[in-house]
């Protein structure tokens, strides 16, 4: 084994925040520092029903690996969860299961709508199918595509990591999202 | 034996029994199918399983189906006979202002979901069915969707005017 072998990569980590910096100490916003970590170490909740989901589990696979953006941990619970993907058609009935899993997701959460069947119903213009998530439950980002591609749902997450980044603090306690809860019947 | 062979003989023992109630035996498909009366097709039923000769002791299939006229409902029976490899479909027709028919529940405990389903898509009321209720859809639907007269496309979206799509 060569020692031309091994690669060397330039390795990039989050950059931080602006504020004051000196030997022993920074000093900045904390709602930046805590929008940082949230926005790189989300907590997936793969709420994955078909063709959607073979997409993520290529996604979440080394060739693609989700895991670069801090999304390494897949929240099966969710308690524990602050990243919600929906992948696949959602049936009616269905439905107040997706909602109850979004009720369930503690403060603050976000809501990743993958395919076209997740964002608007899809091909499926049927009685028995959701026509779009939107309807039951608040989307932070729609991905396009039937399926789509795994570099799509990269630029999904990191669109809801921009999101979290620069969410400020008060959003959730605001009652602009208070309204938005409620026109869905969520309290 | 072959399946002109299985419908005569199926044919002769229904008709000695049923009389007038047997409106057709036919070979459609290279498969032989019966057309029973509606008031007859319980006993029917009970006679293909118990009848020695045949003995249809499994129903692989039960579905609904409404004719292009629009006015009746029919029910379909696939029976099949392992050991000696028998096949046969059964039809049972009615109009749909009375959509109900006796179950098959007591015969064959399998038809309990396939006729939950076919009441859940077409509406048809089994009469003396233990549970009765939707399968497959939700429980809210007011409409038997698998029905002509309603339409198959999803009623609540309003972004999909006709004119987009050249209808």
């Amino acid at each position: 084994m060569g020692k031309g072998l091994i690669k060397r990569t330039k390795l990039e980590i989050a950059k931080s925040p602006e504020g004051l910096e000196g030997p022993g100490f920074f000093a900045g916003k904390l709602e930046e520092v805590i929008g940082l970590a949230r926005a790189n170490s989300l907590w997936p909740l793969p709420f994955a029903t078909s063709c959607c989901g073979i997409e993520f589990m290529a996604t979440m696979a080394s060739n693609y690996d989700m895991a670069r953006f801090g999304a390494e941990r897949l929240s099966f619970s969710p308690r524990q969860a602050d990243l919600l993907m929906v992948m696949g058609t959602i049936a009616k009935k269905m439905g107040p299961t997706l909602r109850q899993v979004y009720e369930q997701m503690a403060e603050p959460k976000w809501v990743l709508s993958v395919g076209a069947c997740a964002s608007s119903g899809g091909i499926f213009d049927t009685y028995s199918v959701l026509q779009g998530i939107d309807r039951i439950i608040p989307v932070d980002v729609y991905v396009p595509g039937c399926p789509p591609r795994p570099e799509q749902i990269i630029e999904g997450i990191m669109k809801i990591q921009e999101l979290a980044k620069n969410e400020s603090f008060r959003r959730r306690h605001s009652d602009e999202y208070k309204r938005m809860l409620n026109s869905y019947g969520i309290e | 034996m072959d399946k002109k062979e299985l419908l005569e003989l199926v044919y002769t023992k229904l008709k000695e029994k049923f009389h007038g109630s047997i409106e057709s035996a036919e070979l459609l498909y290279d498969f032989p199918v019966f057309t029973v009366n509606k008031e007859h097709i319980h006993e029917a039923l009970v006679f293909l399983k118990e009848e020695p000769e045949f003995n249809f002791h499994f129903l692989t299939d039960l579905t609904g189906i409404q004719t292009a006229d629009e006015k009746h409902l029919g029910v379909v029976y696939h029976l099949h006979n392992m050991p000696k490899n028998f096949r046969i479909r059964v039809k049972t027709f009615f109009p749909m202002s009375n959509p109900e028919i006796p179950t098959a529940v007591d015969i064959w405990a399998g038809a309990n979901w396939m006729e939950r389903e076919t009441y859940d898509f077409f509406g048809v009321k089994f009469k003396g069915h233990p549970n009765l209720k939707r399968i497959l859809n939700v429980d809210e639907m007011d409409i038997y969707p698998l029905r002509k007269e309603y339409p198959l496309e999803d009623q609540t979206r309003d972004d999909k005017s006709d004119k987009m799509f050249g209808r």
